[in-house]
């Protein structure tokens, strides 16, 4: 339809064209508009229960919450974009330009702020130890008990916390994981 | 014949002298450091190799020992692939598996039929020496591939990033396939004639390379499988576990070998394949012997293949120098494989995430390393068919010697100069093993979003029909109950109270020590109480303080089998008395019965206002079920604790899933009894807090040591006996214990307390004497099988008196169960004669009727772990532990 292309075109020409290329841009649209089954030129959280393999996978829904800003209950076809945009690949020519006006979405820094965001709800960028043993209990099994949990959380804590505040903070998210590969490892291949 | 068995003497007294040599040599070359860091290993080897085949070739005036393929193939290399691919790093190796294959399928194809092609437009040329098109392509098959042990020495010294070496060791264990399937089609081809081959023949070539490389995999994960399955029952006979490992994935070498097919690719995936689960399975012990015995064995077959590499080529018999084909040879292996990595990495970069840069393919293309298989190959061609074998043989060593020595020795120069990111060799933090293991499952969720079947979606796949059938199948059920991220949580735990022990720290005293995993620690917060600093500090050091025996189920399980090796360090003596000392108790405790029986009747009626502990009615229960076993359910619930008094076994056995469900409301209360307690621990008494750290410090100094104890006692809050406090600390106390080492600690707390019980024997007696006419029934089976399912294996009865006692806070609990079992009085009346009829053993705590002492054992305990013995507890904790 005429506004789907409206939407396309204005996407590609705006944030995301940075990050995408063309044709990739129409396969993340084809599959958004698949996804779409309101057919509304938006995503709602129910278009993206329907994906199979979210609902096995233990931070489905965190991640799709974190396509949707905050406050809203749909996602348009820039806001996909734009989420996904954070998983692209580091290039070479990127790191260098690497203090423009504003970072880009799939730098180091964005890609931590992404999966920091996934463990602190209440966006008061600290993970408390509640919100960090939520994500633990997420990610592990009904074998483990809330002790060894916890354990497992203090210890977390306690590692990364360097101002004593019994929280992560994000840049003591960044600090402990300074050593990943996190370029790499939070990078998924886009087809051309 | 005497001079035939002089000279057979002579030649093993050569050959130990040789190996006597080799070590010596060994040892010298580690010794001098700076030396090493400059000469690889194997470069140093093959030289003192060519000297010995010197000497030994002026005394004894001819070669009798040479590198014998039979020898390599069936011995030597299998030790180095076997620990290849055990150890090899699964993650890495399939997160590169599309790389690793394209190097080793096309790229050692390429380099095969480019170098035989140009070596017989060479000879064509008139430059070397004569032989056939088929002669020379078997030549290019057999020096073109990669080398397993080369590689492997060579880049454990100059220690590249992972993907760099998982890229090109990977090649060169999976270019095994095709390097057989050339040699093996060449050499038929050769036997025949050129003339007689058949254009279908080149089909079966093909056809064969399928056979043999996915059959050489299908053998290997077979093996794998039987493996894993194998060792999911060698419960009971942890002695045999390491031989089944070595023995099965020798097997499965063999076994391909014996099918023609690729043993290599066979072994290696029978490595990979069973790691997980055979991990997972043995114990600790069987891990580190398989860890050992594998290195060593590695790592002498290594030394062994290069020192006979030096020596076979002294002899000069056994080949023909042909300066054109050398230098020929050396220069299209160079320059094909440097054509053949560029060209296959431009491809691989158009798919992959992070693309090999320039200086990765200088790295790969410079460590693509000839070795012994090679040379083994090279020696078994048969000189009737291949006239040149003599050439061949004499330009395979040339090529090794060039790559091992000269490119082994420069790769480090050369990689220091080009800034080739280096490998770290660090061990995870607890925050990477989890927020790693967010972001697989963050891409994996993403890829699914954006509708891309990508890496992360198969893997995620994968991981699901893992987690779901393989690993329900092949591991052990206690363990495929356990959590990755727990394991991986154990783990990090043990390391660093390995560490701690080493440096001759313990759990307090160490509280301030820095270790590698944590990340630096600049700032203290606040401490608020002693029992918050002790937790916060405690677990600073990463010894687990915030789990408790409490909560029985796959955390045991885990104790259980970490067990070994911490306690095995720490409470050796203790555990030895106490265990020699519980079975003694138990085999007399048939003659003991009968007097305390009549003792017991006589007290019942004064002292039916004792409070008895969950422990007690345990342990009645158990004696005095043993005779009923009318009651079906009873007998069920009486099993298990019976069937777990094992002092053998460290694991426990899996509580079936009824079972589970019956025991969960316990569960919960115990899990309500420990939060409660432990969030009171704030509100102690503010002075403490500013005491205990100074007496922390003190304690870390050697040289106050002997009074840093006493400081610590007095400042310590279970040395002040306030109400309620001492049950407060008590709790933490068991919670400073690391995880690893609580069945430990409940076995000396008992053992401790048995110890105390001979001189007051009859005072333990009463509340349990009290409960039995009052209570019983089920719900005491109820209540007393919990902690021995969690607690298991060493020793039943003291680790649920352990824990039973940490779990009842004062009297709450004890009144709570009472209430609880008030019902079932009148079953319990009509077992009494029979009751009277059994008594249990002897209990071993004397409880004081406020339990105030009782809950001081750990801290007596946790004071002789601090460092010296407390003045004035009882004798028996003083025993110092071994740490």
């Amino acid at each position: 339809p005429l506004w789907c292309d409206k939407v396309l075109l204005r996407a590609s020409r705006r944030v995301e064209i940075a990050y995408f290329s063309h044709s990739q841009i129409t396969r993340l649209y084809s599959r958004f508009h698949s996804l779409d089954k309101g057919e509304n030129g938006a995503l709602s959280r129910e278009d993206f229960q329907r994906i199979p393999e979210l609902a096995i996978n233990p931070l489905g829904d965190r991640i799709i919450n974190a396509f949707f800003p905050e406050g809203e209950d749909q996602v348009n076809f820039r806001g996909f974009m734009r989420t996904l945009a954070h998983f692209r690949p580091v290039e070479d020519n990127e790191k260098s330009k690497g203090h423009d006006a504003s970072e880009p979405l799939n730098s180091r820094n964005n890609k931590l702020l992404f999966a920091f965001r996934l463990y602190d709800l209440d966006r008061d960028d600290k993970i408390s130890r509640d919100e960090l043993l939520q994500v633990l209990r997420m990610m592990v099994g009904v074998n483990i008990s809330d002790e060894q949990l916890g354990s497992i959380a203090d210890r977390t804590i306690q590692e990364a916390d360097t101002n004593g505040d019994m929280s992560i903070s994000f840049s003591e998210f960044i600090k402990v994981l300074e050593k990943v590969d996190v370029e790499q490892k939070m990078s998924i291949r886009f087809l051309h | 014949p005497g001079s035939s068995v002089w000279g057979w003497c002579f030649d093993q007294w050569h050959l130990s002298a040789i190996l006597n040599n080799v070590f010596f040599f060994l040892s010298v070359f580690h010794f001098s450091q700076r030396f090493t860091t400059v000469v690889p290993e194997s470069c140093m080897l093959i030289l003192l190799g060519l000297v010995l085949g010197g000497v030994v070739l002026i005394t004894s005036k001819k070669q009798p020992y040479q590198l014998d393929p039979g020898l390599f193939f069936l011995f030597l290399l299998p030790t180095i692939v076997g620990d290849a691919g055990y150890f090899m790093p699964a993650r890495l190796f399939f997160d590169n598996l599309g790389p690793i294959l394209m190097y080793a399928v096309v790229g050692t194809l390429w380099n095969a039929f480019c170098t035989g092609f140009c070596l017989f437009g060479m000879k064509a040329a008139g430059v070397i020496v004569e032989a056939g098109l088929m002669e020379f392509l078997l030549f290019g098959a057999l020096i073109s591939a990669v080398d397993p042990v080369a590689v492997l020495a060579v880049f454990e010294e100059v220690h590249v990033n992972e993907t760099l070496f998982i890229i090109v060791f990977g090649e060169s264990l999976l270019n095994d396939a095709v390097t057989v399937v050339l040699y093996k089609v060449y050499i038929s081809f050769v036997e025949v004639g050129p003339g007689n081959v058949q254009t279908a023949d080149y089909f079966k070539g093909i056809a064969s390379f399928l056979v043999v490389s996915i059959g050489g995999t299908l053998v290997g994960l077979v093996f794998a499988g039987i493996l894993a399955f194998v060792t999911r029952f060698t419960k009971k006979v942890r002695i045999i576990e390491p031989l089944f490992v070595f023995l099965l994935v020798y097997l499965a070498y063999l076994t391909a070998e014996l099918f023609s097919l690729s043993a290599i690719l066979s072994m290696t995936f029978c490595g990979i394949g069973c790691n997980k689960y055979v991990e997972a399975n043995i114990s600790q012990k069987s891990r580190t012997t398989v860890k050992y015995t594998m290195k060593t064995l590695a790592s002498i077959a290594e030394t062994i293949i290069f020192i006979f590499l030096g020596i076979s080529a002294v002899d000069k018999s056994k080949w023909a120098w042909d300066t054109g084909l050398v230098s020929c040879t050396l220069i299209f292996i160079f320059v094909f494989r440097a054509m053949g990595v560029v060209m296959q990495t431009w491809v691989l970069n158009r798919f992959r995430l992070i693309p090999l840069d320039r200086i990765d393919q200088v790295v790969m293309s410079y460590g693509g390393l000839r070795g012994a298989v090679a040379f083994a190959l090279v020696v078994l061609l048969d000189g009737e068919h291949v006239k040149a074998k003599d050439y061949f043989v004499a330009t395979t060593i040339v090529v090794v010697f060039f790559t091992v020595m000269f490119q082994g020795l420069t790769i480090k120069p050369l990689v220091k100069w080009l800034k080739v990111p280096r490998s770290t060799n660090r061990k995870p933090t607890i925050n990477e093993e989890i927020h790693e293991r967010a972001f697989d499952h963050i891409l994996a969720a993403v890829e699914d979003i954006a509708g891309l079947n990508g890496y992360h979606h198969w893997r995620d796949k994968w991981e699901q029909f893992d987690k779901n059938y393989l690993s329900k199948l092949l591991m052990r059920k206690s363990v495929y109950r356990k959590s990755e991220l727990w394991e991986a949580y154990q783990k990090i735990n043990i390391r660093d109270a390995i560490s701690v022990i080493d440096q001759g720290g313990n759990v307090l005293t160490s509280a301030r020590l820095s270790l590698p995993s944590m990340a630096s620690r600049t700032s203290f917060p606040e401490v608020t109480n002693v029992t918050n600093y002790l937790r916060e500090n405690g677990s600073g050091v990463c010894l687990d303080l915030q789990v408790i025996d409490t909560v029985p189920g796959a955390k045991m399980e885990v104790e259980s089998e970490t067990h070994h090796f911490l306690a095995g360090n720490l409470y050796k003596p203790r555990r030895r008395y106490h265990s020699h000392y519980s079975r003694h108790f138990m085999t007399t405790g048939d003659q003991e019965r009968q007097e305390r029986e009549v003792f017991q009747r006589n007290m019942r009626s004064r002292l039916e206002n004792f409070k008895s502990t969950r422990y007690k009615r345990y342990k009645k229960d158990r004696s005095q079920k043993k005779r009923r076993g009318s009651d079906v359910k009873e007998q069920e619930a009486n099993d298990k604790p019976r069937r777990n008094v094992s002092w053998q076994d460290k694991v426990v056995p899996l509580e079936s899933e009824e079972e589970k469900g019956e025991h969960t409301e316990p569960e919960k209360e115990e899990d309500v009894g420990i939060t409660f307690v432990a969030r009171k621990a704030p509100e102690t008494p503010k002075e403490r807090p500013k005491s205990v750290p100074a007496a922390l410090e003190v304690c870390q100094s050697p040289s106050v040591f002997p009074p840093s104890p006493t400081s610590a006692e007095k400042n310590l809050p279970w040395k002040g006996g306030l109400g309620t406090l001492p049950v407060c600390v008590s709790m933490e106390a068991t919670k400073i214990i690391p995880i690893d080492l609580q069945q430990a600690w409940n076995q000396s707390i008992s053992s401790l307390e048995s110890l105390s019980s001979p001189p007051v024997p009859a005072e333990p007696q009463h509340p349990r004497v009290s409960a039995l006419s009052r209570l019983g029934g089920p719900a005491r089976i109820h209540s007393a099988t919990v902690p021995v399912t969690g607690l298991g294996s060493a020793g039943s009865t003291d680790t649920s008196q352990g824990s039973g006692q940490f779990q009842f806070p004062a009297g709450g609990g004890g009144g709570g169960g009472e209430e609880e079992e008030r019902p079932l009085s009148l079953q319990q009346q009509e077992m009494q004669p029979l009751m009277s009829l059994v008594r249990p053993p002897p209990p071993p705590p004397p409880p004081p009727p406020q339990g105030a002492a009782r809950r001081r054992n750990p801290c007596v305990y946790l004071r002789s772990l601090v460092a010296a013995p407390p003045p004035g507890s009882e004798p028996h904790s003083r025993r110092p532990t071994q740490l």
